[in-house]
């Protein structure tokens, strides 16, 4: 008796829990062409723009630094005795520079944006719903959607690849000096190894991708922000959500980017 | 001669509800609930939490939409309006919010030349001199480069209050003004609003629990019950009538105030 009880609630848990997944994807779905519908449409709010792409640049830059340089560091030491043990000790930096370019640069810099900027912007968001400073907008005749929203996904959608260039080159910083570890290398060298490796096919896909990854974190973002409810526990709910669904994301759209970016530029 | 005196009687009705409905779900808030306000009237709405005033408010300026009635400002169905055209209707009007909801991330000075800036086409130098003129009016001229997380309840409310006029609205709707502030400060803003009604000569809605700010402020008052309009009158009316309902309703309200009054 006890145990179907204990039955029924979990599946009342998983149905609750399935509805409301569904629901969430539907009014982000919704979101997003409100999001087309006024994009287009002025004020443009160009200054907005530009605060919120200085305001995220700079508090993502320490942590994207360091995550950069890791990475870099980290992969080439984890590679160099692989290669010693195929004799294809050479390869190194390019096999090091088409990861970074390729994967680890956009995946990473992504998600760690999204962790920072995903749950930044639900909280904030959030916070101006429960406390009515968005219906304050509205009444002041002011489009709180072009204001709060559209100028944040721009600069989540276009400082994402900036970032991601700047951590690509961090990143080589990292590599080199765990090269440099391992075996004696001229700067010059293994840059000109990088270089030689990594094509046109493997760097533009990898940072052509991360406009679309910043376009996830912002929209996600502000749609749990902006669609919060129930006071304080709606705003920490839509900040750590918004970074749970941005990340999961992330990574499905790049499964799906990987096969797009490999049939438009064919890498053998 | 009837239809003169309806129209005459229609142009001074700043705003004209009529048979307003909203409900969520299966609650159903506000009933064909009817009111008129006429210029320069300061209207008070009454009722017991949760009987729909802020609901009222918010479909006056439609953030939210009834689900059936009219609703006319100056004249206007707001009801009927596109985006474009309501926004019209909302720049000159103004809304205090029960939080005063202030933007967190902007100064004082930036919350109030927010609207300046978005719709008017004032320079650097006038701008100035309406922010200050605001402040001045709510006495809080050192808050001007202050963030709102550095401010009190109170100077909140005033600076929302500021913010609000700033724009010097025809019609202003106040939710709970008061609530959450002390006796001297709740007296203070009751008669700030007053003092502002009088010198901008605006029409005011103020939603409130206050019985106290009401007596400052109202012409005239409505109490909303169960989704309607239960009762309306002058204060006086309202607080020395036998009907069981607001001899219970305002009993309450008159002990809070006298102790009110016995702290102040």
């Amino acid at each position: 008796m006890k145990n179907s009880k204990t039955k029924v609630i979990k599946r009342n848990s998983i149905e609750n829990r399935l509805t409301e997944f569904f629901i969430m994807i539907a009014g982000l779905w919704q979101f997003q062409l409100q999001f087309l519908k006024q994009v287009f449409v002025p004020p443009y709010e160009i200054d907005q723009i530009r605060k919120h792409m200085d305001e995220l640049g700079i508090k993502t830059l320490p942590i994207v630094s360091v995550t950069g340089f890791i990475i870099g560091l980290v992969i080439t030491m984890q590679m160099h005795p692989v290669m010693v043990r195929f004799g294809a000790e050479a390869f190194l930096p390019g096999a090091v520079g088409i990861s970074i370019v390729r994967e680890l640069a956009p995946v990473i810099t992504a998600l760690i944006f999204a962790g920072r900027v995903s749950s930044g912007i639900g909280a904030e968001l959030g916070s101006m719903r429960v406390t009515e400073q968005i219906d304050a907008m509205e009444v002041s005749a002011v489009n709180p959607f072009k204001y709060l929203v559209i100028t944040r996904v721009f600069a989540t959608t276009f400082i994402l690849p900036i970032l991601t260039v700047y951590v690509i080159f961090i990143a080589f910083v990292g590599s080199f000096i765990a090269v440099l570890l391992v075996q004696n290398m001229s700067y010059a060298y293994f840059i000109d190894k990088v270089v030689s490796s990594v094509e046109f096919g493997d760097a533009i896909p990898g940072v052509l991708k991360t406009f679309v990854f910043g376009f996830i974190v912002g929209i996600v973002g502000t749609y749990k922000g902006y669609t919060a409810t129930n006071g304080t526990e709606g705003v920490g709910k839509a900040a750590t959500t918004a970074v749970v669904v941005s990340s999961l994301m992330i990574l499905i759209f790049d499964m799906v980017l990987v096969k797009v970016t490999l049939w438009l530029w064919p890498t053998v | 001669m009837a239809v003169a005196n309806s129209i005459i009687l229609l142009m001074n009705n700043v705003v004209e509800i009529n048979k307003v409905s909203k409900a969520f779900g299966s609650h159903v808030v506000l009933d064909n609930v009817s009111l008129n306000v006429e210029e320069g009237e300061n209207m008070i709405v009454f009722g017991q939490s949760g009987t729909g005033k802020s609901v009222l408010l918010k479909c006056i300026v439609r953030l939210l939409e009834p689900d059936k009635g009219d609703i006319f400002i100056e004249g206007t169905n707001v009801l009927t309006l596109r985006i474009k055209e309501l926004n019209d209707i909302r720049k000159n009007l103004g809304f205090l919010f029960q939080g005063a909801a202030l933007y967190d991330s902007m100064s004082v000075r930036e919350n109030l030349e927010f609207p300046l800036i978005r719709h008017f086409t004032f320079t650097d130098a006038e701008r100035e001199e309406k922010i200050k003129s605001v402040l001045e009016k709510v006495s809080l001229e050192e808050a001007i480069d202050k963030m709102p997380s550095e401010l009190s309840g109170g100077m909140k409310k005033r600076i929302g209050l500021a913010r609000s006029i700033i724009t010097e609205p025809k019609l202003m709707l106040y939710d709970e003004p008061t609530t959450g502030l002390d006796p001297i400060t709740s007296k203070e803003i009751s008669s700030l609003i007053l003092e502002l009604q009088k010198s901008l000569k605006m029409t005011s809605i103020v939603v409130t629990h206050d019985l106290l700010c009401a007596e400052i402020i109202a012409d005239r008052a409505i109490v909303l019950n169960e989704g309607i309009v239960q009762h309306e009158g002058t204060i006086t009316e309202l607080t020395t009538s036998r009907d069981p309902f607001l001899r219970n309703f305002f009993s309450h309200e008159i002990v809070e105030e006298q102790n009110r009054r016995n702290n102040v």
